[in-house]
């Protein structure tokens, strides 16, 4: 009867989630894979199977050519530049203020800071995205150019010069992101025992040797999940990109990316077929990167 | 205590100051400025960017709220993540509490079953999520976008849960049992309190998630105006703010999605952050 009634209690309390999961994510999910193979409109009741036909398509599609090498630059830049200045940020906050008595000590007013670099993580990317159409207007009237101006600077075609736009978009994704990674690296760097600190600026070590020599290699693990957030954030950027670029990754596919190139070949074209060989490629892709990524950054560990 | 420093250290000091100043005011300058163009006139709005409005004008701020309906927007968007999180956590620490803690066969799988999840991007299910939610008639309709969210949020939060109540000690379960209670009983009134630091940092997690959301609205409740979330909205009054040139209204409207956020950030930054790191740990 006991038993009876934990299975009846076990199987109740799975029995929702369960339903829901599989109905809205796993069936998608499946169902994806098995329309990558076909040529589905989205309406036809006919569905056709033309095999590995959308895949061969896709390699000799320029835009999806384009978008990969769009994602390439933004996995390059994105996670080295972010973790650069939120290493350099958090190392600033947390032990900036020097060794001192009993250790070292944050600057003054890191808590301030810390709010106010997180705060960008917390808006929503499409809101972000208006905000930074006012940013980069490309005339006279934009903040920047606006600010430009005054020092005879001419308006720049932020997000119009097509060797510009990419670059303007992964500096809405560092802007927004920093603040995260400072609050994770500090974490990280709190957890540092003090005293290894205090030994070697007795040792007479000064903090650019501080920081390379006890923070870095203590933080390996922290910097190592942060690049991995990044690298997967460099396959999305969609709402950033619909929002501050428009549906067509303009000016001339400078900022293509696969999640809207997906998102119009499905719903602006009707190709679902298509568009769901496109997921299917991009799930490769962020899955190799991943798992490259834990293979080459795994080494011995510096034990605490 | 300054005074006893070597020059080069309240030097070095200095730097790192105006090193985090400047990104500080990276972060806030954008934002000032989209509060402040709220209340310019067009003509101002146009002139030099960094003159200040010349009258604090409140017309913006009601136009936004009724004729760009702001106030709509808003009041999906709180409806959509009020019900969102809570099926979330619900559903979600029900079974991560199951899978944590009892024993039964295909435990193991389910668990991966359902954190497997984590490892598909979402713009691969998008087309074929459409037809489903058309299936089920749920297109267009909150209803629809609600379970859609708590689907999606389940895999994480099932994860980060099962972890958490696996932490918790059998001693307190024990008890309740041997004092009678039901299994049900155990779990809302002895583990789910227990948990609450735990459920505190997910339920963040998922407000935040959920509230900017942008993609699956757009793509779910395409259909009708009627219906959209603040992100959707958003998007479309900086579209039509280029026809209808009432660029004080988008910036009010901007200012009006930003405002809420930002108090709520301030009163719960610490929670939020830890929150949010928790998603990092994963």
């Amino acid at each position: 009867m006991e038993r009876l009634r934990k299975y009846g209690f076990v199987a109740g309390f799975l029995a929702v989630p369960l339903v829901l999961y599989s109905v809205f994510v796993i069936s998608p999910y499946v169902q994806a894979f098995q329309l990558s193979l076909t040529s589905w409109n989205g309406y036809s009741s006919i569905v056709q199977y033309v095999g590995l036909d959308n895949f061969g398509r896709l390699f000799g599609d320029e835009v999806f050519w384009q978008a990969l090498r769009n994602h390439g630059v933004i996995l390059l830049v994105l996670p080295i530049v972010t973790i650069a200045i939120a290493l350099f940020l958090s190392f600033l906050l947390n032990l900036g203020g020097g060794p001192r008595g009993a250790g070292m000590r944050g600057v003054w007013g890191s808590t301030f800071y810390r709010v106010v670099f997180f705060f960008p993580q917390v808006l929503a990317v499409a809101v972000v995205g208006v905000l930074f159409q006012a940013v980069y207007r490309p005339d006279a009237d934009g903040v920047i150019n606006g600010v430009l101006a005054r020092f005879g600077v001419e308006p720049v075609g932020w997000l119009t010069e097509p060797g510009l736009a990419l670059w303007s978009l992964i500096a809405v994704m560092i802007w927004q992101g920093v603040g995260f990674y400072v609050v994770l690296f500090s974490a990280g760097m709190a957890a540092i025992p003090k005293d290894y600190f205090e030994a070697a600026a007795l040792d007479g070590a000064g903090r650019v040797r501080l920081f390379f020599a006890i923070t870095l290699p203590l933080l390996r693990d922290t910097v190592q999940v942060g690049w991995i957030y990044l690298g997967i954030a460099a396959f999305d950027g969609f709402a950033l990109v619909q929002v501050l670029a428009g549906d067509k990754g303009e000016p001339d596919g400078a900022t293509t990316i696969l999640p809207v190139t997906i998102y119009k070949t499905a719903f602006a074209y009707n190709k679902v077929g298509y568009a769901c060989a496109m997921g299917v490629a991009l799930f490769f892709l962020t899955v190799t990167f991943a798992v490259l990524t834990l293979r080459t950054t795994r080494r011995e560990r510096v034990e605490l | 205590m300054a005074r006893n420093d070597p020059p080069r250290r309240s030097v070095l000091a200095g730097l790192s100051h105006i090193a985090l100043a400047v990104w500080a005011l990276l972060i806030i300058l954008p934002l000032l400025w989209t509060f402040l163009a709220s209340f310019k006139s067009n003509t101002e709005i146009f002139g030099d960017p960094l003159q200040l409005p010349g009258a604090l004008r409140l017309d913006s701020w009601g136009r936004a709220w009724d004729k760009a309906h702001i106030g709509r927007y808003m009041f999906n968007t709180v409806i959509v993540v009020f019900f969102g999180t809570a099926g979330t956590m619900v559903f979600g620490s029900m079974a991560a509490y199951v899978l944590a803690r009892y024993r039964f066969a295909g435990n193991r799988l389910i668990y991966y079953y359902f954190v497997a999840g984590l490892a598909f991007p979402v713009f691969l299910a998008l087309g074929p999520l459409f037809f489903v939610v058309k299936q089920f008639g749920l297109l267009d309709s909150h209803i629809g976008l609600i379970l859609v969210y708590i689907a999606y949020s389940l895999p994480f939060t099932v994860f980060f849960l099962a972890a958490f109540f696996r932490t918790l000690p059998e001693t307190v379960a024990e008890a309740a049992r041997i004092d009678g209670a039901s299994h049900t009983r155990t779990f809302f009134q002895i583990m789910v309190p227990m948990a609450k630091p735990g459920l505190v940092s997910i339920t963040i997690f998922n407000v935040l998630g959920q509230w900017n959301q942008y993609l699956l609205p757009l793509v779910l409740l395409a259909g009708d105006p009627d219906k959209w979330v603040l992100t959707q909205g958003i998007a479309r009054i900086s579209t039509l703010a280029g026809y209808e040139a009432d660029w004080p209204g988008l910036f009010a409207a901007l200012s009006m999605t930003i405002l809420p956020v930002m108090v709520v950030y301030i009163i719960f930054q610490r929670q939020i952050q830890s929150g949010l790191g928790a998603g990092a740990l994963k």
